[in-house]
Formats: structure tokens, sequence, C-alpha cells
């Protein structure tokens, strides 16, 4: 039998250290809706979304108050539409809008293109539309995966993803650019991810899947707040056991999720993604074992143990884990990081370093509105090196906010958060950005 | 088969807040397995295990049910499912 402090435990995490499952989302494929033309490939599109995922918001309420256990969002990922779409995209893209918005869910993602190693006409036609459909749509979100550690990285595609990114910016500037913190850039992209912006539903993956992402960095911060100034190991310790706990909630959801939804269950994401809420943050967590910013000497090391915790209570509280699995460290949604990024302590070159370490990369980072494409085409290119070399993913979504410089404030509102504008290294790379063609695949022997 | 539900109640100690709960359960045809009562830092705290599986009304109406009950005496009453506590706390 469960004693009461068990129970009065799950309570308090979740009424007051902001415990939630953060996401269910629901992959579908979508390449049996490729038509003669775009126009017909949409309203395919649009029928199936509405056929699989017409169920999908009111499980998941269901679930939530079953459970009492908040679930914050109810996601879609898609087959990566420059698979089916042809010379048309953008009338896909706002079909897809429109059936995210007719079943309900917040955010779809799927308008997506794999370029790790070369573009194809539809991949480049999609490419070139996002710009326009991210400024003409509320809720799809997009990707591209530009590196990988079998196949190198793709260095046309990351010149042209810091052109797409400059012009997103500016298709969006009067909602301050916010177009932008909708495209994700990858290495190593994962196919099962439920996180947005960057979910899509992979080529390798089911005609249809449920996957869950939990959350919790307010349940760790406090659990670390109870063995202050001990050593290391029982710091590790704290935190496997609260991710286990956090994530068997998640595999619960999960299974359920999928059983009343009669589609199978994808994986558990093991991930500490915070919000912008005061005592929702991964920055708090790192500040907990003693730092006195999230940015000061030591974090990278403290962010290397937080993740890898994670990952080993993970595994065994879910039979099925997946996605990115690890701590999110996005710089406009959690408080912590913005009050280091404000108060100067937490730098781009600093995050960059942290993210050889951590899930996932460069993740909403608002730079100034004159940043170059080259520049941005240089930061998405070191972020894919590091994928590429470490074998793990990365992904760049930084924001150049038009009109904005270093030390502004930009606000998205909410899960989007606000954040200050960083200042980036201006120092040239024309040159080398525009040598284009193809960085090969690393080594995977004399590792050293 | 039972349907193991945890209903939680929090708030200002008084006068007959077991007998409010329990005669909304009753109502509702909702047996009661397990109680246990404590006063955490001044604040009344009960959990309960109940079996709704006689009950006639949906698990969200049981729910909306026992909240405004709660609401009536100054308490909050919430209800859970109890595989929740089992799968965070057992393996």
């Amino acid at each position: 039998m469960l004693e009461s402090s068990e129970i009065l435990q799950t309570i308090h995490m979740i009424q007051e250290q902001h415990f939630d499952i953060r996401t269910i989302t629901m992959g579908i494929n979508l390449l049996d809706c490729r038509r003669n033309n775009d126009a017909e490939t949409a309203e395919c599109v649009y029928a199936k979304i509405l056929r699989m995922a017409g169920n999908l918001v009111q499980v998941g309420c269901d679930l939530e108050s079953e459970l009492g256990v908040p679930i914050v969002n109810k996601r879609l990922s898609v087959t990566p539409i420059s698979m089916i779409s042809g010379s048309d995209p953008l009338i896909i893209a706002i079909a897809l809008d429109k059936a995210a918005g007719d079943v309900g869910v917040n955010l779809i993602g799927g308008y997506s293109a794999l370029m790790h190693k070369g573009g194809t006409i539809a991949e480049e036609t999609l490419l070139e539309s996002m710009p326009e459909v991210f400024a003409k749509t509320v809720r799809l979100c997009g990707s591209v995966n530009v590196a990988s550690t079998r196949s190198g990285i793709n260095m046309d595609a990351v010149r042209k993803m810091g052109v797409i990114i400059k012009r997103t910016a500016e298709a969006t500037a009067a909602q301050n650019s916010f177009g932008c913190a909708k495209l994700v850039v990858f290495a190593n992209a994962v196919e099962d991810n439920p996180f947005m912006a960057g979910a899509f539903h992979g080529p390798g993956e089911p005609e249809c899947v449920v996957n869950v992402g939990v959350s919790g960095p307010g349940v760790v911060q406090r659990a670390l707040e109870a063995v202050r100034g001990q050593p290391f190991d029982v710091v590790a310790e704290t935190i496997k056991r609260t991710s286990f706990k956090i994530t068997r909630v998640g595999e619960l959801v999960a299974q359920e999720a999928a059983r009343r939804l009669g589609v199978p269950f994808g994986i558990v994401d093991l991930s500490l993604a915070p919000t912008p809420a005061r005592g929702d943050s991964v920055a708090y967590i790192l500040e907990e074992m003693g730092l006195e910013k999230v940015g000061a000497p030591g974090t990278t090391a403290a962010l290397a143990m937080l993740n890898d915790m994670v990952k080993k209570g993970g595994v065994m509280a879910s039979s099925h884990v997946g996605g990115l699995s690890g701590a999110f460290i996005p710089v406009s949604e959690d408080i912590g990081m913005i009050e280091a990024a404000a108060a100067g302590c937490l730098t781009i070159e600093k995050l960059e370093a942290m993210t050889c370490v951590c899930s996932v990369g460069l993740d909403m980072i608002v730079i100034p509105g004159d940043t170059s494409a080259n520049t941005i085409a240089g930061i998405i290119a070191d972020e894919a090196a590091i994928g590429m070399v470490n074998n793990k993913t990365t992904a760049v979504r930084v924001i150049p906010a038009v009109g904005k410089k270093a030390g502004d404030t930009v606000n998205f509102g909410g899960l989007f958060g606000y954040a200050p504008v960083m200042k980036v290294n201006s120092f040239g790379n024309d040159a080398f950005i525009q040598r284009g063609g193809r960085i090969p695949a690393p080594l995977h022997s004399l590792r050293n | 088969m039972m349907q193991k539900v945890l209903i939680s109640v929090t708030g200002q100690d008084r006068v007959g807040i077991i007998a409010k709960v329990s005669t909304t359960l009753c109502e509702n045809n909702i047996n009661i397995l397990e109680i246990s009562q404590t006063i955490l830092d001044g604040c009344f705290t009960m959990l309960m295990v109940v079996d709704i599986a006689g009950a006639q009304e949906s698990f969200q109406q049981i729910a909306a049910r026992l909240a405004d009950a709660g609401k009536e005496i100054g308490v909050m009453v919430t209800i859970q499912r109890m595989e929740l506590f089992a799968a965070m706390h057992r393996i």
C-alpha cells in the first residue's frame, strides 16, 4: 500500500513544483497523401489529419482530469512535407495550419526537409517558401536537417538557411520576427521528437504513433534543495530518482493515450523542458548546484551531469525512450537563462559549449536584427559540427529580431517567453560560407 | 472491477469536512476503502481511497460534484486515478 507521504509528494510536485506532461504529440504519416498537384495533396492532407487526430485533444483533456496532471500541449507531427510537396508547398502549409486549428492542437510540426547530404527540387522549393509560410500560418512549425554524423555537413544548405532565417525574420518583422521561433535547423535530427518546433514524423516511423514529452525542472530543483552542500554523488542520485518518478508518469500517460486513441505508443522523451514561469527553470537547477548564475565557470560540467542523470533515471521508467531526451536550454523560455543573459553572465559562446553536453542546441536565442545571413550560417555550421563529431542532435533556433540591437528585450508571449537580445561575434566569415559544398563525415576511430 | 481513485482534501480545519465529503460520495454510490487524515502546518489534509466502479456518473461529473461540495465548506477537493501514484512510487 502507498504511504500518505508518497501521495502527498506527488500532489506537491503537481501543485507547487510545476510538474506536468509537456506534450502528447501524435505523429501521422502523410506519404500516402501525395496527389497529382499540391492543391489535391493539400485536400488529402487535411482530410487525413482530421480523420487520425480528431480525438487527440479530447483524450488529452480526459487524461489530464483523471490523473490530475496538467498535459500542457497536444500537438501533431507529420511526414516532412518536402516528401509530398511539389511546386506550390504554401497551399499544403495552409491546409496543415487549418487542420491543426480544426482538431484543436496548438502546434503542428513537419514543414521540414532532410537535406544533410543534398537537396531535392521539392526541398529547395520548400525552403524558398518558408518565410512566406511562417508569416501566413499560426500553428505550423518546420525544420531542416543540414548535417549528420554519417554524411557530414551540407554547407550549401547551411548557407541557404542563413538567408532563409533572415528572410523569415523580415517577413514577420511586425511580430518581433516570431516566424524564426517556428523554424529549427538540425544536425542529426531525430524522427520521433515530440517537442516543437523541431518535431516531424520521420520516414522510419509507423503510420500513426503517440509520443510523449515529460517535463519538471521545478521538481528536480526542489529535490536538490534538500541536499545542499552534499557531494555530487548525492546530487546525481537525487536527480536520477526524481527523473525516474517524472518519467513513470510520462509512461503512464503515453500508454493510456495510445490505448484510447487506438494507435501504437512510440516513445517517451526524457526531457527537462523549462517554461518562463518562475520555478520551472533548468538554469535554476544548475544554480542550485552552487553556481551564482548559469554561465559561470562550472556550468558545462553541471549541465553534463544533469543531462546524464536525467537519462539514467528515466530509461528504467519507460519501455521506450527516444526523441531528444535531455535537458533543454532555450534562452527565452527559461527565466534563469533570461536573467543570466540579461546580467551578461550567459553568452552565445558559453551556450555553444553547453550544447556539447545536452540536448539540443542554440535554442530560442534572440540576436541583433542586423546580424548577417552569413554570420547566422556560421553559427549553424559550428553547431552542426558539434552534433556531427559528437554523434548527437544539435540545433539552431535563433531569431534575428528586425530593428533590435544587443541589450533590447523581445517578448513573444506564452510558452515562447521573452529574451534579451544577445551579442553576436560579428567578425566576417563571408569567404568561408561562400565556398559551399559538403564537409565530409568524420572518422569514427582514433577518437581523441 | 474496482476503479480506485484518490480523493485529497486540503484547507482550513472545521466541523463537518469528512461528513460533507462522505455524504457526497454516498449519494453517488461511491465506496470508501481507506481514509487517513493529518494536520500539516495547520492545514487540514485528508486522503481517501475510494472505489468509483459503482458510481452512476462519469469521472468528470464526480470531480465537479466533489469540488463544489468542497467549495461550500471552504476546502479544496481533488480526485485522481490511483494508477498515477502507483506508477510514480512502485516499480
